[in-house]
């Protein structure tokens, strides 16, 4: 399959409250696609349904072409993932998170040895790449997590708001990584809050009260709805919704 | 099986990492082991008799001197009358009045019979049925002493012609300790198996660090290997301090083979590791497994014959104590450290516990999805 | 709190009750959502008071016995038949040779045998004495002390029956009364044991770990920079606990009326009245504990093994304290729970009044103060 991420009438319910409601789209192999919404519009429930956590109520969808119901482990073979709560283990230190997430996706121990005092190298982590993650500042932790979530090269990587908290700075680095992984070919499915990111994106789409109310380029979405900037855009579609957080 | 490998690699780091657990495993077996057996002395010593000799007879006299000569009673304090007494009882400074009324010693004499009357603070319920016991016993003993002293020996009064002998097998010095530490090694494997395991897992859910586990490839089964490794190790550990301790502390040697008393727990840890599982599966935070865990664990402490034997227990609690894996652990403990029964005497309780191993862990491994 | 009485129609600022309340309700909100722990809360009480009260005794019922027959003659059977008819004991098999009876002791099978010799008839018929054999499994000394002192009562009841009847001269007898416990019944006891236990471990535990982990998640932060006063949000927490406990101690007090037939035979209200103390006790505990400690791990591990056991050992419920030595009974005069048993046992069994109890009272209104005393301090450190 060419596309790196394909949904037809997604759907995902619990119990009468439809939280996904037949969202359907296409993300192209190589491409940052930002998945846009309030809080509560339905787009960490979406992420989890794409990443296999969590299974659909109807609809399609294939992932590295892979199918959503019957091939969810082969897809996480291919996938990476950053949670919005921070996942990586506080209790191990930098460089026995990336040695445990290596081994768990079948790399050999030279290439997790040799790989991994790069990546640490890479994100400026010196000693204390013998540390406790615990004892690592926020934005480190991001970065630290997006490094990981693509160490074994996925094809796919999704991050669930993964600049939450931190400064701008720190913001302006995360997103560096994310274009290097692009560049690698990596497909970047990325969910934030943050209008302003959505302007780093290839593509994005808004999603509100759990469906997708519109899809295209910034540059596109900019121009149909006539904003100066993404905020307007989403102020403008949002304006109708009924759920918030 | 590299999974594998990586996880248990992960699992011990944050293991040895965690200082409550390593106190847990340290500190605990030492501590519960000293404390509870001095501590847990169901033995009855030390009953306290009040007495109110209203006779002030040299017949009473002698009674009371036969009495407190037995050994088993502590004077709680000589009382002018029974009303004071009572008060003792009701401070709990008495669990036995005895009170002899003026004219006993004539009454015995010129009628040939004397009554006396012995009060028991029931409350607790062995101590005194115990006590009364005693007293009743040597009560005819000193009647017996003092017809025949008053009739002479008369060779077709009074005669035992069945005598009993004791013999007390397995632990001749009556020593309670000996009953009561391989119920403590019991809980103390059980508690850690249990509990650690349970919150362990949970702990993952808590902090989230389980998303980013079933986001990978990682099979169910590897990852729960992967957990119950470590702990089942772990068990074994506690276990072996335990015993180390029951050795250094109380001098307490298993009769029976080493071999068998570890092939035993190696199956009973599965149980109790299938079952912190479980538990793991269906609560949300540490908070639930913890109490869950509590509520089960001491139901099965209490109903696994550690405190009270399980003979005593009703029908219907006899039956659920079929249900207990904990009473056939305390059962093989005892009988293979105390009676050195091997594995022949033991197969019964082997198989049950492989019933609960496979049966428990199966269930948790379906409970666990990496989907939801 | 100062109010900003400002203009008027300006709406004044809500009372410190006021607030106080909001923040017990959205802690209740909190308690009645975790399904799972609430059940558990209410329902532990109930399945101890029933284990306890019907399921663990010491009577001694059908216990197994073996008997080792060497004589097989009349007065072996006549005795065999005696014992296996009684009450107290089931014949589980006659066997031939004292390494069957060894193996059925090994197997855990049976608790006591009794070895008959040869000529047990003849010895009788001829008054010689016939030495008889108990073997018992010490590994339960008291449980072997009482299956013996039953064998052997049946046994000389059978040799005082075979002999010529006689009115023995020069009898004293006894009269025995049980007070407080007519029937001997376990319950008494362990009723006020079970309170003391639950109360100590909702109150303790729960609070420590809630608190605790409003510290861990970092919410307790956000808490301590609004103008609420810290103390506030830590009595919320405490409350909702203050109210399950009551009603534990209800539901603990009806089971036993109802169920257990063990009546309050003193005074309700000063019952009540003393658990409360008890429970602001447990919660004054709970709450220092969740001073001292930042993860819920330990203070779990504190509330269990540093309280539940001692708790157990200490109160005096299930193992005497006289019995213990000395350094330990020392030890168990700062356990809050020996005392509030003393209290309660001496209230709901012994039916009598504050006049008895005051002392025991005080004592806990001590420990509670402290606690309470030593919480504040650590409070303001940990604040500064």
């Amino acid at each position: 399959m060419d596309k790196a991420i394909k949904t037809k009438e997604l759907t995902k319910k619990f119990g009468n409250f439809t939280a996904t409601d037949a969202i359907t789209f296409e993300v192209e192999k190589g491409e940052i696609f930002g998945f846009l919404g309030a809080n509560g519009a339905g787009k960490t429930t979406a992420m989890r349904m794409l990443c296999g956590l969590s299974s659909p109520t109807s609809g399609e969808a294939q992932i590295a072409g892979y199918d959503i119901y019957k091939e969810t482990e082969k897809i996480k073979k291919h996938i990476g993932y950053m949670s919005q709560k921070f996942s990586l283990y506080e209790d191990l230190t930098v460089m026995e998170n990336i040695r445990f997430f290596g081994g768990i996706y079948g790399l050999s121990n030279s290439t997790i040895k040799e790989k991994g005092e790069e990546l640490a190298d890479s994100l400026g982590i010196g000693e204390e790449r013998h540390s406790l993650v615990a004892s690592l500042p926020l934005g480190w932790k991001q970065k630290l997590a997006f490094s990981v979530a693509v160490f074994h090269e996925p094809q796919i990587v999704f991050l669930d708001e993964p600049t939450g908290g931190v400064d701008p700075v720190v913001r302006r680095q995360f997103w560096d990584l994310i274009y290097k992984a692009a560049a690698r070919g990596i497909t970047v499915f990325v969910t934030t809050h943050y209008m302003d990111e959505a302007e780093y994106c290839n593509r994005i789409s808004i999603m509100v009260d759990g469906k997708i109310a519109a899809l295209g380029s910034p540059a596109e979405l900019r121009n149909s709805y006539q904003a100066k900037d993404m905020d307007e855009v989403f102020y403008r579609l949002a304006r109708g919704a009924k759920r918030t957080e | 099986m590299r999974t594998i490998k990586f996880l248990l690699e992960k699992e011990f780091k944050q293991i040895f990492r965690n200082k409550s657990i390593l106190i847990m495993i340290m500190v605990m077996p030492v501590m519960q082991l000293i404390l509870m057996p001095l501590a847990a002395d169901y033995e009855v010593k030390n009953i306290n008799l009040s007495v109110v000799d209203d006779d002030h007879s040299e017949t009473s006299r002698k009674m009371i001197n036969e009495i407190f000569s037995s050994g088993y009673f502590k004077a709680a304090g000589f009382l002018p009358s029974y009303q004071k007494a009572i008060y003792l009882i009701e401070k709990d400074k008495a669990d036995l009045i005895l009170h002899i009324p003026a004219g006993f010693d004539k009454k015995l004499i010129r009628e040939k019979k004397g009554n006396v009357f012995i009060a028991v603070n029931a409350i607790n319920g062995v101590k005194a049925n115990l006590g009364a016991n005693y007293l009743n016993a040597i009560l005819r003993q000193y009647n017996i002493s003092f017809r025949q002293e008053l009739i002479g020996q008369n060779a077709s009064i009074d005669r035992i012609s069945i005598q009993t002998d004791q013999i007390y097998r397995f632990n001749p010095n009556m020593n309670y300790r000996y009953f009561m530490v391989p119920g403590i090694l019991a809980i103390l494997v059980t508690m850690v198996g249990g509990f650690l395991t349970a919150l362990n897992i949970v702990k993952e859910k808590e902090v989230g660090t389980i998303e980013q586990i079933n986001v990978t490839p990682i099979k169910k089964h590897h990852f729960i290997l992967g957990k119950l490794i470590p702990f089942w190790v772990l068990g074994n550990v506690v276990f072996s301090i335990g015993l180390l301790v029951a050795y250094l502390v109380y001098g307490i040697v298993p009769v029976g083979n080493l071999i068998v008393l570890y092939g035993f727990i190696a199956l009973y840890l599965l149980v109790v590791l299938g079952f912190g599982l479980l538990i793991s599966t269906i609560s949300q935070t540490q908070q639930q497994a913890m109490f869950i865990m509590f509520f089960f664990m001491m139901v099965f402490i209490l109903m696994g014959g550690l405190f009270t034997p399980i003979e005593s227990m009703p029908d219907w609690a006899q039956t659920v104590t079929r249900f207990n894996p904990m009473s056939y652990f305390i059962n093989v403990l005892r009988m293979v450290i105390l009676k050195g029964s091997s594995w022949s005497d033991i197969s019964n309780h082997l198989l049950v516990m492989a019933a609960f191993a496979i049966g428990l862990n199966f269930w948790a491994v379906r409970n666990y999805s990496k989907t939801s | 709190m100062k109010c900003f009485t400002g203009w008027q129609g300006e709406p004044k600022e809500p009372s410190d009750m006021k607030r106080l309340w909001s923040f017990v309700i959205k802690e209740f909100r909190h308690v009645l959502r975790d399904r799972k722990t609430l059940l558990i809360l209410f329902g532990m009480p109930v399945v101890q008071i029933l284990i306890f009260g019907f399921a663990l005794s010491n009577e001694v019922k059908d216990t197994q016995i073996i008997i080792l027959d060497q004589a097989k003659d009349e007065s072996s059977r006549q005795l065999t038949e005696k014992i296996a008819s009684s009450r107290y004991f089931t014949l589980q098999e006659s066997l031939n040779t004292y390494q069957q009876v060894e193996s059925k002791f090994k197997e855990g099978k049976v608790k006591l045998a009794l070895i008959i010799p040869q000529g047990f008839d003849h010895n009788l018929k001829h008054g010689n004495v016939s030495q008889l054999q108990i073997l018992l499994d010490a590994s339960d000394p008291n449980n072997a002390n009482v299956l013996n002192s039953y064998l052997q009562a049946i046994v000389q009841d059978f040799n005082s029956s075979i002999q010529p009847e006689l009115q023995l001269p020069f009898q004293i007898q006894t009269e025995v009364k049980m007070m407080y416990n007519p029937q001997m019944q376990g319950v008494h006891n362990f009723v006020p044991g079970v309170m003391a236990l639950v109360l100590m471990l909702v109150c303790v535990m729960m609070t420590s770990v809630a608190i605790v982990r409003e510290k861990e998640t970092g919410t307790m932060e956000i808490l301590l920079v609004s103008p609420f006063h810290p103390l506030m949000v830590i009595l919320s927490k405490a409350i909702p606990f203050l109210l399950i406990s009551i009603l534990n101690v209800t539901s603990i007090l009806l089971l036993s009326v109802f169920v257990l037939d063990l009546p309050v035979n003193g005074s309700l209200g000063l019952l009540y009245l003393e658990s409360i103390l008890f429970i602001i006790t447990c919660l004054s505990l709970g709450i220092f504990i969740s001073i001292q400690t930042s993860s819920q791990q330990i203070a779990m591990l504190i509330s269990l093994m540093g309280l539940m056991l001692p708790t157990i050992l200490f109160s005096g419920f299930m193992f005497p304290i006289e019995n213990m030595p000395l350094p330990l009974q020392i030890i168990s005069n700062i356990i809050p729970a020996k005392w509030f048993y003393i209290i309660v046992k001496s209230i709901m069994i012994k039916g009598l009044g504050f006049d008895m109890i005051w002392k025991e009272t005080l004592v806990l209104l001590g420990i509670t103060l402290f606690l309470i005393f030593i919480s504040l301090k650590r409070f303001k450190i940990r604040l500064a």
